[in-house]
């Protein structure tokens, strides 16, 4: 069998306090291979920092544990924080879902992007320049040149989350972690930038895990979804079968998305059952 | 009545050689208890139009009356009392190092709401929040919770105008829902007036009546929401925005 990019055993992440701990991601185990990835589920099931958790980017006093967690074999639960810092960036990336708090705000975003790739790549400020305008045309950037010389806060919703994308690739890493890329876009240029990612892993064979809160996106986008609960993954399926989900959860989910040809008067909500937070973590290995 | 009239309004950045256009000559009216929806190419405007509605933008040309008062370069104290906005970046607009609790409870006191403890609780109840997460800062919250905590801050003064931008853009389709009904009945029963933009055309054909439609900074049409589920749609932009949206969808 081959390894996969990316392996992880029975995940983590605990924040201590006073009172009781706070299990935000409990057990959960998957592999990541050569291909697109979904993570979904609800606001504050641990999408986030079940990617964190992965670039071992939690904050104090949060707690990471797990039984196994390996990049390419090599152990990353337990690699120097030197070690975690080359691999940051340039083997393994990630697109925060806050993307202009991720931007430093006094630098162009031009020069961040150039400087970014400079740090894991050898190439010259002018190559670095040439290469950055570039990919924003292809996150179909209006004016590359112009939008180059902007800082984080001159630039739109949209523009910001297609910058961060831009940078995050620039470097070419084996994986990404993409957190909501897309939600700040329409439909037409979320196409388009899906369109790299997807060559990315088809032709480069990157592996890439999608966290997106958009059900009918990541059925159409990745070839596998892992559904969270409450810190654990209560389903796993093919993207293509999302549709015959079986957990009530899912289904839930499926049924408040609003839809511009079938109005309704009100949108169904979710009721949740206890049963949910305690049944155990299903593993997405493969 | 008219609750928001803005005429040809522009909005640019920079001067001289590097002036940017962002808004050209949008003209526009909502009635009071209307929704009024905004979509459109990223980059296209809309943020901006609803920036210097609040002020936030002094580079604008036009004229703008909002909720009867007619706008210069200063928003009094009472406008922000009548209109508030929840941004499209949560993080931006909550403050690191303050909890919960303290960003609900100044800009009540601020605009002298009475009842502050108590309404802090319906308010996190009526977002998805709950109590618990009271006394929490920006950074120990997920994406989504940032955002109600955002909508909450911009219910708690109880404006009668709302200007929304993609409030729901950073949630799953659960708490999306659950937002939109919130939004939907505080329509009903207060008789709310909102601006909402986002790029979801599900979710503006949810809730709203019309909807203008934007690119490079002008209105390329405005149509109902009747007229765009027939996807009768006169621009050619339209057209492709519709098309790439019922694609997605199914
Ligand atoms: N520093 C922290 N201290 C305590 N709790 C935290 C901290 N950071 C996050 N949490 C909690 O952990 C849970 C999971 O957070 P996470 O950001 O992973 O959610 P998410 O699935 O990405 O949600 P969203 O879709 O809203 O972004 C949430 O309930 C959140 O409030
Ligand atoms: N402070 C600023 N300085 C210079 N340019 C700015 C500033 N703020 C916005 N812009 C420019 O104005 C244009 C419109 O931006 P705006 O944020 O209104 O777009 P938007 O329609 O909200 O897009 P999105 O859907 O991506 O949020 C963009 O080209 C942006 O770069
Ligand atoms: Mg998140
Ligand atoms: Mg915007």
């Amino acid at each position: 069998m081959i390894e996969p990019l990316l392996n992880v055993e029975n995940l983590w992440v605990r924040f201590p306090s006073r009172n009781a701990d706070f299990d935000a991601v409990r057990g959960v185990s998957f592999t990541l291979g050569q291909e697109r990835l979904g993570i979904v589920g609800e606001s504050g099931s641990g999408k986030s920092l079940t990617g964190r958790a992965l670039l071992r980017l939690i904050q104090s006093p949060g707690i990471v544990e797990a039984d196994r967690m390996t990049l390419h074999g090599e152990n990353i639960l337990h690699a120097s924080e030197a070690r975690m810092r080359q691999l940051r960036g340039g083997q393994i990336s990630m697109i925060m879902q806050d993307p202009k708090f991720s931007l430093n705000p006094v630098m162009s975003v031009g020069q961040q992007m150039s400087e970014a790739l400079r740090a894991h790549k050898k190439v010259s400020k002018s190559q670095a320049r040439i290469q950055t305008i570039k990919m924003l045309d292809e996150v179909a950037i209006r004016d590359p040149e112009r939008v180059f010389d902007l800082f984080p806060h001159e630039v739109s919703g949209g523009m910001g989350q297609r910058i961060m994308i831009a940078m995050m690739l620039l470097p070419n890493p084996k994986i990404l972690i993409a957190d909501e890329p897309t939600s700040a876009l329409d439909v037409s240029v979320q196409i388009q930038v899906l369109d790299i990612m997807d060559k990315l892993v088809r032709d480069r064979g990157m592996g890439l895990i999608f966290i997106s809160h958009d059900l009918n996106l990541v059925a159409k986008f990745c070839d596998r979804i892992i559904i969270m609960y409450a810190g654990r993954i209560v389903e796993t399926c093919k993207a293509s079968e999302l549709r015959q989900a079986k957990h009530p959860y899912t289904l839930g989910l499926l049924n408040s998305v609003p839809n511009l040809e079938h109005p309704r008067d009100r949108l169904d909500v979710l009721k949740r059952d206890p049963a949910w937070r305690d049944a155990p973590s299903v593993s997405a290995c493969q | 009545m008219t609750a928001i009239s803005v005429q040809n309004m522009n909005v640019w950045f920079g001067t001289g050689a590097l002036r940017a256009d962002a808004v050209l000559d949008v003209s526009f009216d909502v009635n009071e208890g209307e929704i009024f929806g905004l979509v459109g190419e990223s980059g296209s405007g809309k943020s901006t139009i609803l920036r210097a509605m609040v002020g936030l933008v002094p580079t604008w040309s036009g004229t703008m009356q909002i909720a009867g008062e007619t706008l210069g370069k200063k928003r009094s104290q009472a406008f922000f009392g009548n209109v508030q906005m929840v941004f499209q970046d949560p993080y931006a607009s909550l403050h690191p190092r303050h909890t919960v609790d303290r960003v609900l409870s100044e800009v009540m006191r601020l605009h002298g709401i009475a009842d502050v403890d108590e309404r802090i609780v319906q308010l996190l109840d009526d977002v998805g929040l709950g109590a618990g997460f009271r006394f929490r800062y920006p950074h120990q919250l997920s994406g989504g919770q940032r955002q109600r905590v955002a909508i909450a801050r911009a219910l708690a003064p109880k404006p009668t105008i709302l200007l929304l931008d993609e409030p729901t853009s950073a949630l799953d389709v659960s708490v999306q829902a659950e937002i939109l009904n919130l939004l939907a009945d505080l329509q009903q029963s207060q008789g709310l007036t909102y601006i909402m933009v986002s790029h979801d055309l599900g979710v503006v054909g949810h809730l709203c009546k019309r909807i203008a439609v934007m690119k490079d900074g002008e209105f390329v049409e405005v149509l109902s929401v009747e007229a765009m589920r027939r996807l009768e749609a006169s621009h050619a932009y339209t057209k492709h925005l519709l098309a790439s949206s019922i694609q997605s969808v199914s």
